[in-house]
Protein backbone atom coordinates (compact mmCIF):
# COMPACT_ATOMS: atom_id res chain seq x y z
CA UNK A 1 0.00 0.00 0.00
CA UNK A 2 2.92 2.62 -1.15
CA UNK A 3 -0.14 5.22 -1.84
CA UNK A 4 -0.81 5.27 1.78
CA UNK A 5 2.63 6.46 2.62
CA UNK A 6 1.97 9.04 -0.11
CA UNK A 7 -0.73 10.35 0.91
CA UNK A 8 0.13 11.00 4.62
CA UNK A 9 3.47 12.91 3.37
CA UNK A 10 1.39 15.01 0.71
CA UNK A 11 -0.58 15.36 4.04
CA UNK A 12 1.47 16.74 5.97
CA UNK A 13 3.39 18.96 3.56
CA UNK A 14 -0.08 20.73 2.18
CA UNK A 15 -1.50 21.07 6.28
CA UNK A 16 2.41 22.68 7.14
CA UNK A 17 2.44 25.50 3.96
CA UNK A 18 -1.55 26.08 4.66
CA UNK A 19 -0.69 27.15 8.51
CA UNK A 20 2.84 29.40 7.19
CA UNK A 21 -0.44 30.69 4.85
CA UNK A 22 -2.82 31.36 7.67
CA UNK A 23 -5.37 29.46 6.15
CA UNK A 24 -7.99 27.79 7.91
CA UNK A 25 -9.21 24.97 5.22
CA UNK A 26 -7.77 23.60 2.21
CA UNK A 27 -9.75 23.02 -0.61
CA UNK A 28 -7.91 21.68 -3.41
CA UNK A 29 -4.75 20.31 -3.83
CA UNK A 30 -3.30 19.71 -7.12
CA UNK A 31 -0.52 17.35 -7.76
CA UNK A 32 1.84 16.44 -10.68
CA UNK A 33 2.91 13.09 -11.01
CA UNK A 34 4.94 11.38 -13.62
CA UNK A 35 3.88 8.41 -16.01
CA UNK A 36 6.64 6.35 -14.17
CA UNK A 37 6.54 7.42 -10.62
CA UNK A 38 5.29 3.97 -8.90
CA UNK A 39 2.48 6.59 -7.65
CA UNK A 40 -1.50 5.04 -9.08
CA UNK A 41 -3.50 8.38 -9.54
CA UNK A 42 -6.71 6.50 -8.72
CA UNK A 43 -5.28 4.69 -5.89
CA UNK A 44 -4.16 7.58 -4.44
CA UNK A 45 -6.97 9.59 -4.70
CA UNK A 46 -9.02 6.94 -2.94
CA UNK A 47 -6.48 6.71 -0.11
CA UNK A 48 -6.35 11.01 -0.30
CA UNK A 49 -10.37 10.94 0.09
CA UNK A 50 -10.55 8.22 3.01
CA UNK A 51 -7.53 10.65 4.55
CA UNK A 52 -9.51 13.42 4.28
CA UNK A 53 -11.96 12.87 6.56
CA UNK A 54 -9.90 12.64 9.44
CA UNK A 55 -8.86 16.46 9.59
CA UNK A 56 -10.60 19.83 9.49
CA UNK A 57 -8.33 21.30 7.72
CA UNK A 58 -8.42 18.52 4.74
CA UNK A 59 -12.54 18.30 5.09
CA UNK A 60 -13.93 17.44 1.19
CA UNK A 61 -10.43 18.51 -0.29
CA UNK A 62 -10.15 17.29 -3.90
CA UNK A 63 -6.98 16.28 -5.20
CA UNK A 64 -6.34 16.97 -8.84
CA UNK A 65 -3.61 14.76 -10.65
CA UNK A 66 -1.80 16.32 -13.82
CA UNK A 67 0.20 13.99 -15.58
CA UNK A 68 4.07 14.24 -16.27
CA UNK A 69 4.82 12.13 -19.40
CA UNK A 70 8.33 10.35 -18.79
CA UNK A 71 10.41 11.27 -21.39
CA UNK A 72 14.19 9.64 -21.55
CA UNK A 73 17.24 11.04 -23.18
CA UNK A 74 20.13 8.80 -25.10
CA UNK A 75 23.54 9.88 -24.24
CA UNK A 76 24.81 8.20 -27.72
CA UNK A 77 22.34 9.70 -30.36
CA UNK A 78 21.57 12.72 -28.06
CA UNK A 79 17.62 12.36 -28.70
CA UNK A 80 14.87 12.05 -26.62
CA UNK A 81 11.92 9.23 -26.81
CA UNK A 82 8.69 8.10 -25.05
CA UNK A 83 10.23 5.86 -21.82
CA UNK A 84 6.47 4.26 -21.57
CA UNK A 85 7.25 2.54 -24.75
CA UNK A 86 10.98 1.86 -25.24
CA UNK A 87 12.28 1.86 -22.01
CA UNK A 88 15.68 1.70 -20.93
CA UNK A 89 16.61 1.16 -25.22
CA UNK A 90 17.20 3.86 -27.18
CA UNK A 91 14.08 3.13 -30.08
CA UNK A 92 16.63 5.43 -33.01
CA UNK A 93 19.97 3.89 -32.18
CA UNK A 94 19.38 0.71 -29.81
CA UNK A 95 21.82 2.39 -27.53
CA UNK A 96 21.11 1.26 -23.58
CA UNK A 97 23.30 4.53 -22.52
CA UNK A 98 20.19 6.40 -21.30
CA UNK A 99 18.60 8.50 -18.65
CA UNK A 100 15.37 9.49 -17.68
CA UNK A 101 14.61 13.31 -18.05
CA UNK A 102 11.19 13.40 -17.07
CA UNK A 103 8.56 11.60 -15.21
CA UNK A 104 9.49 10.14 -12.15
CA UNK A 105 7.72 13.38 -10.37
CA UNK A 106 5.56 13.45 -7.34
CA UNK A 107 5.14 17.49 -6.99
CA UNK A 108 2.60 18.96 -4.97
CA UNK A 109 2.44 21.91 -7.74
CA UNK A 110 -0.57 24.31 -5.96
CA UNK A 111 -3.24 24.42 -3.37
CA UNK A 112 -6.56 26.13 -2.89
CA UNK A 113 -7.03 27.82 0.14
CA UNK A 114 -9.80 29.21 2.33
CA UNK B 1 -18.96 33.38 -1.69
CA UNK B 2 -15.78 31.49 -3.75
CA UNK B 3 -13.33 33.60 -1.15
CA UNK B 4 -10.23 31.69 -1.80
CA UNK B 5 -6.75 32.12 -2.50
CA UNK B 6 -4.36 29.85 -4.38
CA UNK B 7 -0.54 29.31 -2.93
CA UNK B 8 2.39 27.48 -5.30
CA UNK B 9 4.23 25.51 -3.90
CA UNK B 10 6.27 23.40 -6.68
CA UNK B 11 7.37 20.94 -4.52
CA UNK B 12 8.41 17.18 -4.18
CA UNK B 13 6.30 15.46 -1.75
CA UNK B 14 9.61 13.35 -1.30
CA UNK B 15 11.50 16.44 -0.37
CA UNK B 16 10.22 16.98 3.50
CA UNK B 17 11.54 13.36 4.12
CA UNK B 18 14.62 13.65 1.93
CA UNK B 19 15.32 16.77 4.72
CA UNK B 20 14.17 14.33 7.77
CA UNK B 21 16.63 11.94 6.31
CA UNK B 22 19.42 14.06 6.10
CA UNK B 23 18.92 15.39 9.46
CA UNK B 24 18.61 11.55 11.08
CA UNK B 25 22.03 11.29 8.81
CA UNK B 26 23.87 13.93 10.39
CA UNK B 27 22.64 13.02 14.17
CA UNK B 28 24.10 9.59 13.81
CA UNK B 29 27.41 11.12 11.88
CA UNK B 30 28.20 12.94 15.24
CA UNK B 31 26.83 10.16 17.74
CA UNK B 32 29.26 7.87 15.52
CA UNK B 33 27.10 5.13 14.81
CA UNK B 34 26.28 3.40 11.39
CA UNK B 35 23.00 3.17 10.73
CA UNK B 36 22.29 0.04 8.12
CA UNK B 37 18.91 0.03 6.10
CA UNK B 38 18.86 -3.65 5.12
CA UNK B 39 16.18 -4.27 2.60
CA UNK B 40 14.57 -7.39 0.69
CA UNK B 41 11.86 -8.77 -1.15
CA UNK B 42 9.82 -10.93 2.26
CA UNK B 43 11.43 -14.30 2.21
CA UNK B 44 15.09 -13.66 1.24
CA UNK B 45 16.31 -14.26 4.31
CA UNK B 46 16.51 -10.60 6.11
CA UNK B 47 16.95 -11.72 9.54
CA UNK B 48 18.57 -15.23 9.48
CA UNK B 49 21.07 -13.55 7.60
CA UNK B 50 21.23 -10.66 10.16
CA UNK B 51 20.92 -13.72 13.14
CA UNK B 52 24.77 -14.93 11.45
CA UNK B 53 26.02 -11.40 11.26
CA UNK B 54 25.34 -10.65 15.06
CA UNK B 55 26.69 -13.67 15.90
CA UNK B 56 30.56 -12.74 13.97
CA UNK B 57 30.55 -9.35 14.72
CA UNK B 58 29.18 -9.09 18.21
CA UNK B 59 32.36 -9.34 19.82
CA UNK B 60 33.79 -6.15 18.67
CA UNK B 61 31.29 -3.99 18.59
CA UNK B 62 27.56 -3.13 20.28
CA UNK B 63 25.24 -3.70 17.75
CA UNK B 64 20.99 -2.84 17.66
CA UNK B 65 18.13 -3.93 15.21
CA UNK B 66 15.07 -2.33 14.47
CA UNK B 67 13.06 -5.01 13.05
CA UNK B 68 10.32 -2.84 10.80
CA UNK B 69 6.24 -5.00 9.46
CA UNK B 70 2.99 -4.47 8.58
CA UNK B 71 2.28 -6.27 12.04
CA UNK B 72 3.59 -9.38 14.57
CA UNK B 73 7.11 -9.32 16.67
CA UNK B 74 8.34 -12.56 15.38
CA UNK B 75 11.74 -11.40 13.80
CA UNK B 76 12.10 -9.16 17.34
CA UNK B 77 11.73 -12.59 19.04
CA UNK B 78 14.41 -14.25 16.72
CA UNK B 79 16.90 -11.42 17.09
CA UNK B 80 16.54 -10.61 20.84
CA UNK B 81 18.41 -14.75 21.22
CA UNK B 82 21.20 -13.34 19.96
CA UNK B 83 21.81 -10.60 22.62
CA UNK B 84 21.86 -7.65 20.51
CA UNK B 85 19.45 -4.93 21.79
CA UNK B 86 15.87 -5.14 19.65
CA UNK B 87 12.96 -3.39 18.68
CA UNK B 88 10.10 -3.98 17.11
CA UNK B 89 8.51 -1.52 14.83
CA UNK B 90 4.98 -1.60 13.18
CA UNK B 91 4.17 0.71 10.05
CA UNK B 92 0.62 0.21 10.47
CA UNK B 93 -0.17 -0.58 6.84
CA UNK B 94 2.27 0.85 4.88
CA UNK B 95 4.36 -1.21 2.72
CA UNK B 96 8.07 0.96 3.68
CA UNK B 97 9.31 2.89 6.16
CA UNK B 98 10.20 6.94 6.11
CA UNK B 99 13.13 9.30 7.72
CA UNK B 100 10.60 10.03 10.82
CA UNK B 101 9.36 6.87 11.49
CA UNK B 102 12.98 5.61 11.49
CA UNK B 103 13.87 8.94 13.83
CA UNK B 104 11.02 7.71 15.99
CA UNK B 105 12.29 4.10 16.13
CA UNK B 106 16.29 5.17 16.95
CA UNK B 107 14.70 7.37 19.97
CA UNK B 108 12.86 3.78 21.05
CA UNK B 109 15.68 1.39 20.32
CA UNK B 110 18.42 4.31 22.71
CA UNK B 111 21.52 4.16 20.08
CA UNK B 112 24.16 5.91 22.30
CA UNK B 113 27.20 3.77 22.95
CA UNK B 114 25.88 1.63 19.67
CA UNK B 115 28.58 0.90 16.63
CA UNK B 116 26.20 -0.42 14.42
CA UNK B 117 22.18 -0.27 14.08
CA UNK B 118 20.51 -2.70 11.43
CA UNK B 119 17.18 -1.16 10.66
CA UNK B 120 15.36 -4.62 8.77
CA UNK B 121 13.09 -2.36 6.33
CA UNK B 122 9.72 -4.16 5.48
CA UNK B 123 9.61 -7.16 2.78
CA UNK B 124 9.36 -5.47 -0.32
CA UNK B 125 11.32 -4.34 -3.51
CA UNK B 126 9.53 -1.18 -4.44
CA UNK B 127 8.46 1.21 -1.86
CA UNK B 128 10.98 1.14 0.25
CA UNK B 129 13.68 2.36 -1.89
CA UNK B 130 11.97 5.56 -2.67
CA UNK B 131 12.10 6.95 0.92
CA UNK B 132 15.50 7.72 2.26
CA UNK B 133 15.40 6.54 5.85
CA UNK B 134 18.46 8.42 6.85
CA UNK B 135 20.43 5.10 7.13
CA UNK B 136 24.38 6.03 6.43
CA UNK B 137 24.27 2.54 4.17
CA UNK B 138 21.38 0.83 2.58
CA UNK B 139 22.27 -3.20 1.45
CA UNK B 140 19.62 -5.52 0.23
CA UNK B 141 19.45 -9.04 0.05
CA UNK B 142 17.94 -10.97 -3.39
CA UNK B 143 18.02 -14.96 -2.68
CA UNK B 144 18.34 -17.08 -5.60
CA UNK B 145 15.21 -19.01 -5.38
CA UNK B 146 13.73 -14.97 -6.59
CA UNK B 147 15.86 -15.11 -9.77
CA UNK B 148 18.47 -13.31 -11.54
CA UNK B 149 16.41 -10.96 -13.53
CA UNK B 150 15.06 -8.82 -10.61
CA UNK B 151 17.76 -5.91 -10.72
CA UNK B 152 16.33 -5.51 -13.93
CA UNK B 153 12.43 -5.37 -13.01
CA UNK B 154 13.08 -3.46 -9.46
CA UNK B 155 16.10 -1.17 -10.95
CA UNK B 156 15.62 1.41 -8.12
CA UNK B 157 16.54 -0.93 -5.42
CA UNK B 158 19.68 -1.52 -6.96
CA UNK B 159 20.27 2.22 -7.98
CA UNK B 160 20.10 2.89 -3.87
CA UNK B 161 22.14 0.47 -2.09
CA UNK B 162 26.01 0.30 -2.06
CA UNK B 163 26.07 -3.76 -1.37
CA UNK B 164 23.98 -6.44 -2.75
CA UNK B 165 24.30 -9.91 -0.68
CA UNK B 166 23.06 -13.14 -2.92
CA UNK B 167 21.33 -15.39 -0.18
CA UNK B 168 20.84 -19.48 -0.22
CA UNK B 169 23.85 -20.28 -2.33
CA UNK B 170 23.23 -23.48 -0.69
CA UNK B 171 20.44 -24.04 -3.14
CA UNK B 172 22.16 -23.13 -6.35
CA UNK B 173 22.28 -26.49 -8.35
CA UNK B 174 18.63 -26.51 -7.75
CA UNK B 175 17.47 -22.71 -9.42
CA UNK B 176 18.57 -21.61 -13.19
CA UNK B 177 20.33 -18.54 -11.13
CA UNK B 178 23.07 -17.04 -13.21
CA UNK B 179 25.72 -15.31 -11.26
CA UNK B 180 27.55 -13.67 -14.05
CA UNK B 181 24.13 -12.50 -15.40
CA UNK B 182 22.51 -10.60 -11.86
CA UNK B 183 26.41 -9.13 -11.32
CA UNK B 184 26.00 -7.78 -15.23
CA UNK B 185 22.09 -6.45 -14.97
CA UNK B 186 23.45 -5.05 -11.24
CA UNK B 187 26.25 -3.36 -12.48
CA UNK B 188 24.06 -1.93 -15.09
CA UNK B 189 21.88 -0.20 -12.57
CA UNK B 190 24.71 0.56 -10.23
CA UNK B 191 28.60 0.10 -11.65
CA UNK B 192 29.44 0.97 -7.90
CA UNK B 193 27.15 -2.05 -5.99
CA UNK B 194 29.20 -4.46 -3.89
CA UNK B 195 28.36 -8.34 -4.36
CA UNK B 196 28.12 -10.31 -1.37
CA UNK B 197 27.48 -14.53 -2.63
CA UNK B 198 26.41 -15.69 0.97
CA UNK B 199 24.47 -18.81 2.45
CA UNK B 200 22.73 -17.52 5.93
CA UNK B 201 22.03 -21.33 6.57
CA UNK B 202 25.69 -23.07 5.60
CA UNK B 203 27.67 -19.84 6.97
CA UNK B 204 29.27 -19.53 3.11
CA UNK B 205 30.31 -16.02 2.61
CA UNK B 206 29.58 -14.60 6.15
CA UNK B 207 32.88 -13.74 6.71
CA UNK B 208 33.56 -11.43 3.90
CA UNK B 209 30.76 -9.60 4.00
CA UNK B 210 30.74 -9.19 8.24
CA UNK B 211 34.31 -7.63 7.19
CA UNK B 212 32.41 -5.63 5.20
CA UNK B 213 30.37 -3.93 7.64
CA UNK B 214 33.37 -3.95 9.88
CA UNK B 215 34.70 -1.63 7.49
CA UNK B 216 31.90 0.49 6.96
CA UNK B 217 31.71 0.87 10.64
CA UNK B 218 35.06 2.26 11.14
CA UNK B 219 34.96 4.45 8.03
CA UNK B 220 31.80 6.05 9.72
CA UNK B 221 33.37 6.95 12.71
CA UNK B 222 36.47 9.14 11.54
Amino acid sequence: MHELGVVFHIADSVEKIAKENEAEHIRKVVLEIGEVSTVIPEYLIDVWNWNCKRTEMLLDCELVVEKINAVTFCQSCEKNYPTVKYGKTCPYCGSEETYLLTGNEVNIKEIEVD
Amino acid sequence: MNNYRVIEVKQSVFEDNNKDAEKLRSQMKEEKTLLINLMSAPGSGKTTTLTKLIENLKTDMKIGVMEADIDSDVDAETISYTGAKVIQLHTGGMCHLDAEMTRQGVRELGTEGLDLVVLENVGNLVCPAEFDTGAGLNMMILSVPEGHDKPLKYPLMFEVCSAMIINKTDVLPYFDFDMKKVEEFAKKRNPNIRLFPISAKTGEGIDELSAFIREKVKEWKN
